[in-house]
Parts: C-alpha cells; sequence; structure tokens
C-alpha cells in the first residue's frame, strides 16, 4: 500500500503474572484504511488496544504514530497523538448533554467560561461530514444506544483523531445500525482517517475492513486482504482448527407441550402482548425472531413464569402457567436460560456449585432440613462441568471469572442435565465467539433431538434459521404466521420483522 | 389565632430566617460541591463543628473576624483532604469513612477547646459580625430591614452559591466537576484526572462546611459551645437531595427550612401554653421531609456518588 504508515505497533508483549496477553505483536496501520482485528474472547484483542490507547504500559515493544513514539501508559499522550477510541461499554455521562460529554477536558480546566457556541459549532460540522446526526442538546441517558455510540465516536472527531479504535463496536447494536456504522468507518477513512475495529464477527469483517489480522492466544496468526479471503478461511484461522455449525437433522415432532391461545399481557397501560398464538410440540424448535423491544423480553418472561397472562391461555405440559412460579416450573422440568446472562442467568458474586443447584436449592439431593449438602452440589456441578465442557473454573470459583461462553454452557447445562420437556433458551450466543456458539448450537440440538420442546428466541437470523423448525417473527407484541424454516430466505424474514406478514397465510 | 398568621408579617421573623439560613446555604454548598463530583462528604457535621470552634479561637486571640473565617476555611479543606485521602485514594467506604470524620472532629473541636480555654461557668465571648445595612435596598419599608439588613457572610453565602451555580454550569473544570460525579472512566478518557478533581472539589466543599460552622460562632453567636452544632450537618446533607445538586435551588431549600424554624420558635410563645413545645421543636424536620418526598423524585442523581474510582478498572 502507498499511503503512508500512521500508527505501527512494534514487537508489543504484555504479561499478567506469567500469562501473555500479548505476545511479541507487530501491526502496521496505513493512512486511509480500515482494518479488523479478528480473534476469538479472550485472545488479547482488548489489552492490544488498551496498550494503543495509553491504558495499559506494554512489558516490552513500542507503538509509534506518525513515526514518533508515543509515552506509554498516558492516555492523554495517545489522545494528543490524534488516537480516538471508542470502547465496547461506553464512556459516557449520561445525565450531561451530548455536547458536555463532548467537550470535557478539550478546553483548559481555569478558562472563566465554556466556549459553547465554537463547541456546538465544530460538533455541527462534523455531524455533517460524517453523516452523524444527533441533537446536541440532548441528555445522553435519553439517547438509543447506536446514538450513544455515535456520540463517543463524534468525542474521539472532536479531539481531532485521524486514528480511530473501536472496541467490539456492534456488539450493542441492532442490524441496521451496525450497516450504518460502518458506512460512517467507510466515509471517515475517505476522509483520510485510518481506523482499527475489533471483532469476532466474521460477517462484519469481511464486510467492514480493508485487511484482517487475526489473533489467537496472543500472537498474530495471519494477516489477510479480504478481498483475498474467505470466511471460512478466517473462521478456521481464528479458532486455530475447523468449526463447523452443527446441522439440524429433521426429526418428527410429537405431542404438542407449549399451548399459548390468544395471550395478553400488558405493563400498566402499555400493552406489551397483544393475543399471541403458538404451539410446540416435543422434539420440534420454534424460532422466534425480531428487532429488540418488539415483545421478546414479555414472552420470555411471561414464558419463564415471571409475569402472569392478563388473559388468554398459556399452558406447558397441560398445566396453566398463570397458577405456577419459577420455582415450580422448574420442578416440572422446565428449563431456562434467561435474555441476560450476568443479570439474570447467573450470581456473578457466587461460585459455580451454588449457581448451578441454585434453582433446585429445594431439591433433597442438595439440602436436608435446611442445611445445604454442599458435596452433593458440588460432585454434581463438577458432573455438568465435565459433560458441558465448561473451562476455566472449577465448582468453587465464583462464576463471574468464566468467561461469557463458558458461563452460557453451565446455565444452559444446568437446564438440559434434566432432560427438560420444555427449554426456553433467549438470545443463547449473544457475545459469545464461534467456537462457543458451535458447542451451544450443539446442546441446544440434542435437546431437540432428546425430545424437548424448544423456543428459541434470537436476534441472530442464522442462528433461528439454522436451529428451528418453524419461525415466527415478533413485532409489537404480536406473532406473525410460522413459516418453515426450511428454505426461508432471510429477505422474508427480513419484512416479517418489520411487521409486513399481511399477505401471508 | 389570628396571631399564628400575624407572625408571618413581622420583620423580626424574615431577617431571622436569612440568619437561620446563612450556615445551611453555606454547608449545602459545601456537600453539594463534593457530591457533584462523586464524594458523598458526612464528616460535614464534623467539619462545620470545627469551624466554629477555630473560626471563635482565632478571633478571640486577637485576629481579624476575617481572618477567623479564613482559618476556619483552611481547617476545614485539611478535614477535606483526609476524607479526600481515605475514600478517593484509598477507595474506603465514604459513609463509613465521613461518620468517622465527624466523629472525630466534633471531639477534637471540644478537646482543644479546652486545652485553650479551661472551663468556665460563662463562656467567653468574642464581637461578632454586625448587620450590614445595602444603601437604598435597606431603606425599603418592611423588606428592607427584614432582608437587606443581615451580616457580611449572609451576603457572601448568596454569592457563593451564585457564583458556584455559574462555575458548575458554565466553566471547564465545573464541567469536569460534573463529569467526574456522573462517570470517572469519562472523565479520564477525555484527559480529565478524576482523582485531582475528586480532592480538588472535597477540599473546598470542606472548606465551605467549616465556614459555615464559623457563622454560627462569628455572626450568629458570640461564643463556642460543643453541642451548638444540633444536627445542622445532616439538614444540609438532605437539603443537597432537596435541592436536586443544584446550587440555586440549595438557597431555597435553606430559606425554607430557616422559614420553618423561625415560625416554631415564635409558635412556641404563642401557642406553647396550649401544645407542648417538642411539637414545634419537631415541625421543620418534619415538613422538611414532607418538601424532600416532593421535590426529590425526579431528582437525578450523580451516577458515580459514592463509587470509588480505581484507574484501569470498569
Amino acid at each position: 500500500m502507498s499511503e503512508p504508515v500512521v500508527l505501527h505497533l512494534d514487537s508489543v508483549t504484555k504479561r499478567f503474572g506469567s500469562f501473555a496477553a500479548n505476545d511479541n505483536i507487530s501491526i502496521t496501520l496505513h493512512r486511509g484504511e480500515v482494518v479488523a482485528l479478528l480473534g476469538e474472547n479472550g485472545a488479547g484483542k482488548t489489552t492490544l488496544m488498551n496498550i494503543l490507547f495509553g491504558h495499559y504500559v506494554p512489558d516490552e515493544g513500542e507503538v509509534y504514530i506518525n513515526g514518533s513514539k508515543i509515552a506509554q501508559g498516558k492516555p492523554k499522550e495517545a489522545i494528543a497523538a490524534g488516537v480516538g477510541m471508542v470502547h465496547q461499554h461506553f464512556s459516557l455521562a449520561k445525565n450531561l448533554t451530548v455536547l458536555e460529554n463532548v467537550m470535557t477536558g478539550t478546553e483548559p480546566l481555569l478558562g472563566w467560561k465554556s466556549d459553547t457556541a465554537k463547541g456546538r459549532q465544530k460538533l455541527r460540522a462534523l455531524e455533517q461530514k460524517f453523516g452523524l446526526s444527533v441533537d446536541a442538546d440532548a441528555r445522553v441517558g435519553d439517547l438509543s444506544v447506536g446514538e450513544q455510540q455515535r456520540v463517543e465516536i463524534l468525542k474521539a472527531l472532536y479531539n481531532d483523531a485521524r486514528i480511530l479504535i473501536l472496541d467490539e463496536p456492534t456488539g450493542v447494536l441492532t442490524q441496521q445500525e451496525a450497516e450504518g456504522l460502518f458506512q460512517t468507518l467507510r466515509v471517515m477513512a475517505q476522509d483520510g482517517l485510518s481506523i482499527i475495529f475489533i471483532s469476532h464477527k466474521l460477517n462484519e469483517v469481511m464486510k467492514g475492513a480493508d485487511r484482517v489480522v487475526v489473533l489467537r492466544a496472543g500472537k498474530v496468526i495471519a494477516e489477510r486482504a479480504t478481498s483475498q479471503t474467505s470466511k471460512e478461511e478466517l473462521a478456521e484461522l481464528m479458532v486455530g482448527r475447523r468449526v463447523e455449525r452443527p446441522v439440524r437433522e429433521a426429526s418428527t415432532p410429537g405431542a404438542v407441550v407449549v399451548r399459548a391461545r390468544d395471550v395478553v399481557v400488558q405493563a400498566g397501560a402499555v400493552t406489551r402482548l397483544s393475543g399471541i398464538s403458538f404451539d410446540i410440540r416435543a422434539g420440534e424448535t420454534l424460532g422466534i425472531v425480531g428487532v429488540s423491544g418488539n415483545g421478546q423480553a414479555a414472552l420470555c418472561d411471561l414464558v419463564a413464569g415471571v409475569v402472569p397472562a392478563d388473559s388468554g391461555a398459556f399452558e406447558i405440559d397441560g398445566h396453566p402457567v398463570a397458577q405456577l412460579t419459577p420455582r415450580d416450573l422448574s420442578g416440572m422440568n422446565v428449563g431456562r436460560t434467561p435474555e441476560d446472562r450476568n443479570t439474570q442467568g447467573a450470581v456473578g458474586e457466587l461460585t459455580l456449585w451454588e449457581n448451578a443447584v441454585l434453582e433446585r436449592i429445594s431439591d433433597p439431593r442438595f439440602s436436608r432440613q435446611g442445611f445445604l449438602r454442599k458435596a452433593p452440589a458440588r460432585a454434581y456441578c463438577q458432573a455438568l462441568i465435565e459433560r458441558f465442557d465448561v473451562r476455566g473454573g472449577t465448582p468453587n470459583s465464583r462464576i463471574s471469572l468464566l468467561s461469557g461462553g463458558n458461563m452460557q454452557k453451565l446455565i444452559l447445562g444446568r437446564s438440559l442435565v434434566q432432560r427438560p420437556v420444555f427449554l426456553l433458551a433467549a438470545q443463547p450466543t449473544r457475545g459469545l465467539d464461534e467456537g462457543a456458539i458451535a458447542a451451544i448450537h450443539e446442546d441446544i440440538l440434542a435437546a431437540r433431538k432428546g425430545g424437548t420442546a424448544v423456543l428459541l428466541v434470537s436476534e441472530d437470523l442464522d442462528e433461528v434459521i439454522s436451529l428451528s423448525d418453524r419461525i415466527m417473527a415478533i413485532h409489537a407484541g404480536q406473532l406473525s404466521p410460522a413459516v418453515d424454516a426450511q428454505g426461508v430466505d432471510a429477505r422474508q424474514l427480513g419484512l416479517m420483522m418489520a411487521g409486513e406478514w399481511g399477505g401471508m397465510r | 389565632m389570628t396571631d399564628i398568621f400575624d407572625i408571618l408579617f413581622t420583620v423580626g421573623l424574615w431577617s431571622s430566617v436569612l440568619r437561620i439560613a446563612t450556615p445551611l446555604i453555606f454547608g449545602t454548598l459545601g456537600a453539594l460541591l463534593c457530591e457533584r463530583a462523586g464524594v458523598l462528604n458526612l464528616g460535614i457535621e464534623g467539619i462545620m463543628t470545627f469551624g466554629a470552634m477555630i473560626g471563635w479561637l482565632a478571633v478571640f486571640q486577637g485576629a481579624d473576624l476575617w481572618v477567623g473565617l479564613l482559618v476556619a476555611a483552611l481547617a476545614g479543606a485539611l478535614f477535606g483532604l483526609l476524607h479526600a485521602g481515605l475514600t478517593v485514594t484509598l477507595g474506603l467506604s465514604q459513609h463509613v469513612t465521613g461518620l468517622g470524620i465527624t466523629l472525630f472532629a466534633s471531639s477534637f473541636s471540644y478537646y482543644i477547646f479546652r486545652i485553650a480555654i479551661p472551663a468556665q461557668n460563662t463562656p467567653p465571648t468574642v464581637e461578632p459580625f454586625q448587620p450590614l445595612d445595602i444603601p437604598v435596598l435597606s431603606d425599603l419599608p418592611f423588606v428592607g430591614p427584614a432582608l437587606f439588613s443581615q451580616t457580611a457572610p449572609t451576603y457572601l453565602a448568596i454569592g457563593i452559591a451564585i457564583f458556584l451555580a455559574y462555575f458548575l454550569a458554565r466553566t471547564p473544570m465545573g464541567l469536569a466537576v460534573r463529569i467526574t460525579g456522573e462517570n470517572p472512566h469519562a472523565a479520564e478518557a477525555q484527559g480529565v484526572d478524576p482523582i485531582r478533581v475528586r480532592y480538588g472539589a472535597v477540599m473546598a466543599g470542606s472548606a465551605l462546611m467549616a465556614v459555615g460552622g464559623a457563622f454560627l460562632t462569628l455572626s450568629a453567636f458570640n461564643s463556642f459551645f460543643p453541642t451548638m452544632m444540633q444536627g445542622r450537618g445532616w439538614i444540609c446533607i438532605a437539603l443537597v437531595v432537596f435541592s436536586t445538586w443544584k446550587p440555586g435551588r440549595a438557597i431555597l431549600g435553606a430559606l425554607l427550612f430557616a422559614l420553618f424554624d423561625a415560625y416554631q420558635l415564635r409558635l412556641q410563645n404563642v401557642l406553647g401554653q396550649v401544645v407542648p413545645y417538642q411539637i414545634f421543636l419537631m415541625m421543620p424536620y418534619l415538613l422538611s421531609i414532607l418538601a424532600l418526598v416532593i421535590m426529590s423524585r425526579s431528582a437525578r442523581v450523580p451516577q458515580a456518588l459514592m463509587q470509588p474510582y480505581r484507574k484501569g478498572e470498569r
């Protein structure tokens, strides 16, 4: 490439104890280039970016920006050298306005008056130049996640960043927002900015980047121009072996296990679900797709027994769920993996074994006369760990120490080990890497094969298409008619997700 | 019965309202500044007591009244330094540290006072601040003597409230304080050092608290006694919530509380025979709680209040 090198990481090594998170990594970035840093969770991507931005000091190696070495461990130096970072978890003050967030730290602290007029003008110019419209006086907490990300990007641009680093930028975005983001990045690159984004999603790497650097276990494994590689090759490089998502086999569903008829769920004056009906048979998976916020959460709450139906009938295995508590449901052998594993699925401060037995705490296997039986509980947890390949902890470790994928394996495992009659899998692979996704899919398919009725709620279309027998879309609290997953195309699902199912039977 | 309402139209009531409100304004502004930077400072009750003692003692030893206030401010800033050291640098619980500082500072005040002034039957006094008539305005009927014939520190309190409102809303450093209280990581990412901001805010805020205490011994009264704070610090903490962390509203809240207090004092004279006086003593607190409930439901608490900031941790 003929464009000049703007950023050069030279043999960077960072160790935490004896563990090398980054091992002798060298990367160059040219002017006007978009580079993706691809790797699984734990491959060292975020560590590397934190070194680049000055949050961490590397043990060895140097960072050069425009040919000059920058002092390490000082974000201020990095900002001054033109590096802007957009964190995965935004660094925004939600109670302050967009303009205030953007202007913080950009003026001498001892001034008598912030020049908000000038700041507003500069912000406006940047918005127009890069198509990042956002209301400068809006309170950041009132903005959507996509808009908040725009504020983060604007913040970097306002600081005259010429090199932009984005850490998992699409993790929190909807499909449409993500597409908008990559368009914006493209415009920026044409304007001469250089961009590095971190990702473990093959689709967006192929679509959004000019060049891909693949990281595995702290080392650079390969570099490829996106025009000369394929998703399959990148997946293999990233994971270190061939990964294929498991494929659903045909099966003959059994009797109806879950039955919903004209179910309405209201929250105050808001109707969250308006008259939905569906059946799920034993050994069948029903997939629900939809843009987030269209009633998925209400559906999951209903199915998990957290929220009762205001009208209509909802039965699992012949029992009306309205009269059951979540505890009754787990007694009936209904497995649930909640949407947010960190807040609803697991208690981070508790150990693996405590989390493993939490929903069956009164089971005589695990408690007797009000006292816990720790040894059997630990043994049970150990069995789960082995059977579901949970890595990174023992039964006595805190569960928050596990990676997302391993935590999810345990949560799913504790439901599946009971051979549930019904499994609710809500966003089962959100934020997980390829290897973990394959393992989770394997488990869900095995449950289906074993005769479990599965309700899969997910925003990942590929996932729903590959795991489900039938697919429904949820839109504004209503369900579309079901379509057969065999031969459905993404375009049709897209229309359904937009609520356009008028012509369907 | 008419007496009860007649009180509201006496000059004496309104001029005492401002006097009662002044230490509360100082204290509330001080606590507010700390909290806007994300640090709860429950050391306030003790810091005000210490300010009252040290300011008075300085004047008693011959210093000028203004020097007395300055000494109180410096002592307050030192306690702020201690509080910041424990809560910001070491990241200790802000509740426990603050209460510890209150207990320590209160006892320490008494200790120093007793060393300097051995026990006497009548406490020694100083010559306090005298009322300052604002030209023209103080000649207005009713309003003049009620509002514009106060001692200098009262005007100072109002002035500081206006300044603080401007500082927080309009200056780059005020913005740095606010963003640190909302999200110190955001501050750090923009090159603002949240640790230094917090130290500065806690020290300045504690200085204001101590000045509020010194107002009691150098203006409202003319002597020091160890129990004189009577929970004014805690009232300030509540007023910060009442003010929804806005300096302008802090004045309003302090005035409202002072009005209840001044009114009940006078009511005691009128109705003291009928109703036990303890009921009247209780009234301002009760009404404050009520006002708190009404005012603060929509309040936006600084999001990082009571969260220690550690670099590199999220």
